[in-house]
């Protein structure tokens, strides 16, 4: 009995131990929670992302490209910076992308990338980027994901509510922080007001080819033009840019151009200025800037310098140009899905200010207006207004939609992101973001139709989110899922230099379009070389020029004697293969500048002027086959009175 | 055989213990989970970053200083801590406690009130300004842009400025801004 009793209470207990063992497995809740927020940004090995993110580079130069939901960054694309990893900038064909009216420029800070639509959808074919210090306009295409085109905007200073698109991408456009003098000319500082303008910029996109060219400037009063978007749905055909420092001060703007309580939105009727422009209205001003067009064929960029540009006064243009109080030196300026709902966010104030198209329209028709500013009428303030949303955190900046009736605004002081919605002006939701976030995005963000799904915010401050580099730390992202009421974190990435805005969209339309080799046969570089029997060495007085070719695991040719100190030796490689994801890599010792790295069909030059004589090795930077270690060739350099010959040879001595 | 038997009781006994041990442990991790957690909306973010090398913020200058005993605790039930380390940069005007015990009676106690804590952020933000200036340079404004999205007057009385109609007592330089250390608490202006 004893025993049984015994045996039972054993059982028993080994039965309580593998129960409770059960239940202290399940009590790991939160473990589950977390994982489920896992399989959510899992991206199995080999699986594609849903989503491609175009992150600015901000002062790098460049546009990064990332996956979403994962978060990996898939390519650096170099834009206003020189990048050596490609030689982008350094080759002789690219040199000409980083041309200006100012010289050579080897840097830029780009802003705010957004992607062609059509139809008021996005299209995936190009995306344009924004050079903030020296004004200029990029174009990428996306389906080489290399820049093919950028525009130098003359009268401008401070690109920076620039580069958004209209609903069929009929412009780009470019809008001037900083005003300045037009035209240029030397003149005292303290004479700004009154004086200098601001230059707002409708950059035609040619519907075939993208190309790119300057049809109008609006010159606007001397305030600074921070940011903008265009009118979609109803609203096509408007443009809209916030404004700060309608004080006009020209110096501590952070006192002097906060006296005001309110500045504006101008609101532009572009429709109607290009009616008049193809009227003959408007006038032709002498202008220098540099117009840079990558072709594909002959894998080089050509730079030519315009000489005029067509400007516009918008009192010439009567209905053309309206001003929109908006509290508070308003940062962002972001219109809503439907383009009834232009909402400006006052960057000192708490509250964020939403006007309406319908009543914008409706205090034109009926002149609603209180004053003007330089003969430009100023609505009133009360009969645009939509709505405001009451202190919904601190420090208001940027504002996108997710095409359901909710906005998602960000802000900078209190830092987090806050969801409200439409029409009613209610906060539904706040998520706090790590640190201080500035822009955020929704695929699909400046559209007519908004890809849902994601969201994203961009933060300034990066602190302790990752394991610590020092003093200097790449910037933080945190990835939201906002499919349902409440918004959920997901994930948190560093991007690269300083992202400022992204355009993000559905894979699907550019992952088909990806190309993935240059064809040989469609390559028209003057020097290119196809066959063993095309390369050669030709001088023309000090200039040499090597006509050479790669394939696995070989240059042609790969011995090269007769070159002699002060001459200037031009490496043209071109790349047989036509194999995807082959490139080659080309490097000489003691070259000063970048290696070049050469996609399979393409051709790309390099100058190399040596200054010690001896035998230098050239070889492959790519690791491109087996035998790439095997990829190596020899370059002689004589004295510069020496009679060396000139000759070349692959697969034999030199004789 | 009976031995073999005791073994196994007494092994089943302790396996039952560890067992009941083991789910004890793991619901108080759990709960630490749990609890981090609901922090995390609340008590993360960049106020509580461990730091000993940068400037001060001006949070960590009204947190070391005994004067302003009452502003902290204020500050800390409005949740306001996170705002005032941001990159601002920001201003910060600091009544003293003394200010504060000036309020008539049972004020600070009501605002302290969890369900008060709206009018209680209101009030502290009416004491924050984007921006940076010293004392002097405050003289060159009327009035300044509150984080409330109120504005408060500045006066210039026998060549002070006078902030809402309160001194400067001191200021302090911060990692991100200044605290400028007043004699008044100021209250915005009713609408």
């Amino acid at each position: 009995m004893k025993n049984i009793l015994k045996s039972t209470l054993a059982i028993l207990s080994v039965l309580v131990a593998f129960t409770s063992c059960n239940n202290s497995g399940k009590s790991g809740k939160s473990g589950a929670l977390a994982s489920n927020i896992a399989e959510k940004v899992y991206v199995a090995p080999g699986e594609h992302d849903e989503f491609y993110a175009f992150i600015s580079g901000g002062y790098s130069g460049n546009l990064t490209v990332y996956g979403l939901p994962s978060g990996r960054m898939f390519k650096e694309i170099p834009v206003f910076s020189q990048f050596p990893t490609s030689g982008y900038g350094y080759s002789e064909e690219t040199k000409p992308m980083l041309n200006t009216s100012h010289g050579f420029i080897p840097w830029g800070d780009s802003h705010h990338p957004d992607i062609s639509q059509t139809a008021g959808e996005i299209d995936g074919r190009f995306i344009f980027i924004n050079e903030n210090n020296t004004p200029r306009i990029a174009k990428i295409d996306l389906k080489t994901f290399e820049t093919t085109e950028i525009i130098e905007v003359p009268n401008s200073a401070g690109n920076h509510s620039s580069s958004f698109v209209t609903e069929n991408t009929e412009y780009v456009v470019a809008g001037t922080r900083f005003s300045v003098p037009i035209p240029q000319r030397d003149m005292p500082i303290k004479d700004y007001k009154g004086n200098f303008q601001g230059a707002l910029s409708f950059i035609s996109v040619a519907p075939e080819t993208g190309n790119m060219a300057i049809k109008f400037q609006v010159l606007m009063p001397g305030f600074n033009y921070d940011l903008s978007h265009p009118g979609r749905g109803k609203s096509h055909g408007w443009f809209f840019f916030t404004t700060y420092n309608t004080e006009e001060a020209s110096t501590l703007l952070e006192v002097n151009a906060s006296q005001n309580d309110k500045d504006f939105i101008a609101a532009i009727n572009w429709k109607k200025i290009e009616e008049y422009v193809n009227n003959g209205g408007g006038t032709m001003m002498p202008a220098d800037y540099a117009h840079n067009v990558y072709d594909e064929h002959t894998h080089t960029a050509t730079s030519t310098m315009k000489k005029e540009v067509r400007v516009v006064n918008p009192i010439d243009v009567p209905g053309a140009v309206y001003f929109l109080p908006t509290p508070k030196s308003p940062h962002g300026c972001d219109v809503d899905p439907s383009g009834e709902y232009i909402v400006g966010n006052g960057k000192l104030s708490a509250n964020l200010t939403v006007h309406s198209f319908t009543k914008m329209l409706d205090a034109i028709e009926n002149k609603k207006f209180d004053g003007e500013a330089y003969g430009i009428p100023i609505l009133n303030f009360e009969d645009v207004l939509a709505g405001s949303v009451e202190q919904p955190g601190l420090g208001p900046l940027h504002t996108e939609f997710d095409g359901k009736g909710n906005a998602y605004t960000t802000f900078f002081i209190s830092s987090e992101v806050v969801k409200w919605k439409l029409g009613t002006w209610e906060v539904i939701d706040r998520q706090p973001t790590f640190y201080s976030v500035g822009h955020l995005t929704i695929p699909g963000g400046n559209s007519g139709k908004p890809q849902g799904k994601y969201m994203f915010a961009m933060n300034k401050i990066t602190k302790d989110r990752y394991l610590p580099t020092g003093p200097e730390l790449e910037h933080s992202a945190q990835l939201y899922d906002i499919s349902g009421d409440k918004m959920e974190l997901l994930l948190d990435f560093p991007t690269h230099g300083e992202p400022h805005y992204a355009a993000a969209m559905r894979a699907d339309l550019i992952k088909e379009r990806s190309q993935k080799i240059y064809n040989l046969q469609d390559n028209k570089h003057p020097y290119a070389a196809f066959t063993d029997d095309d390369t050669k060495v030709v001088r023309k007085g000090n200039e040499v020029h090597i006509y050479m070719t790669t394939i696995r695991s070989h240059f042609s040719p790969d011995n090269i004697e007769g070159i002699k100190i002060g001459d200037k030796v031009y490496f043209h490689v071109t790349n047989l293969e036509q194999d995807f994801d082959v490139p080659h890599g080309f490097a000489v010792l003691g070259q000063n500048t970048s290696e070049l790295l050469i996609m399979p069909g393409q051709t790309k030059s390099s100058v190399w002027e040596p200054t010690k004589v001896g035998v230098w090795p050239f070889y492959c930077t790519d690791f491109c086959s087996a035998l790439h270690q095997e990829m190596q060739g020899y370059i002689r350099v004589s004295p510069a009175n020496s009679n060396t010959p000139l000759k070349w040879s692959m697969g034999e001595d030199i004789e | 055989m009976k031995t073999i038997k005791q073994l196994f009781f007494l092994f089943a006994f302790v396996a039952l213990i560890c067992s009941c041990k083991n789910e004890t442990k793991e619901d108080s991790t759990t709960s630490t989970v749990i609890a981090t957690e609901n922090e995390s909306t609340e008590r993360t973010g960049q106020a509580f970053i461990k730091d000993d090398e940068s400037k001060p913020t001006v949070l960590s200058i009204a947190i070391g200083s005994k004067d302003h005993t009452t502003l902290v605790a204020a500050v800390q039930a409005a949740q306001l801590e996170n705002a005032l380390v941001n990159a601002g940069p920001l201003m910060v005007f600091a009544p003293t406690n003394e200010a504060f015990a000036a309020l008539p009676e049972g004020t600070v106690e009501n605002l302290l009130k969890p369900e008060n804590k709206d009018a209680l952020a209101n009030i502290l933000k009416y004491h924050v300004t984007p921006g940076n200036y010293s004392k002097d340079f405050l003289k060159k404004f009327k009035k300044l842009g509150q984080a409330n999205n109120g504005y408060v007057k500045v006066e210039v009385v026998d060549g002070e400025p006078l902030i809402g109609g309160a001194k400067i007592l001191g200021s302090i330089k911060a990692g991100n801004g200044i605290v400028h250390v007043i004699d008044k608490v100021l209250l915005p202006p009713t609408e």
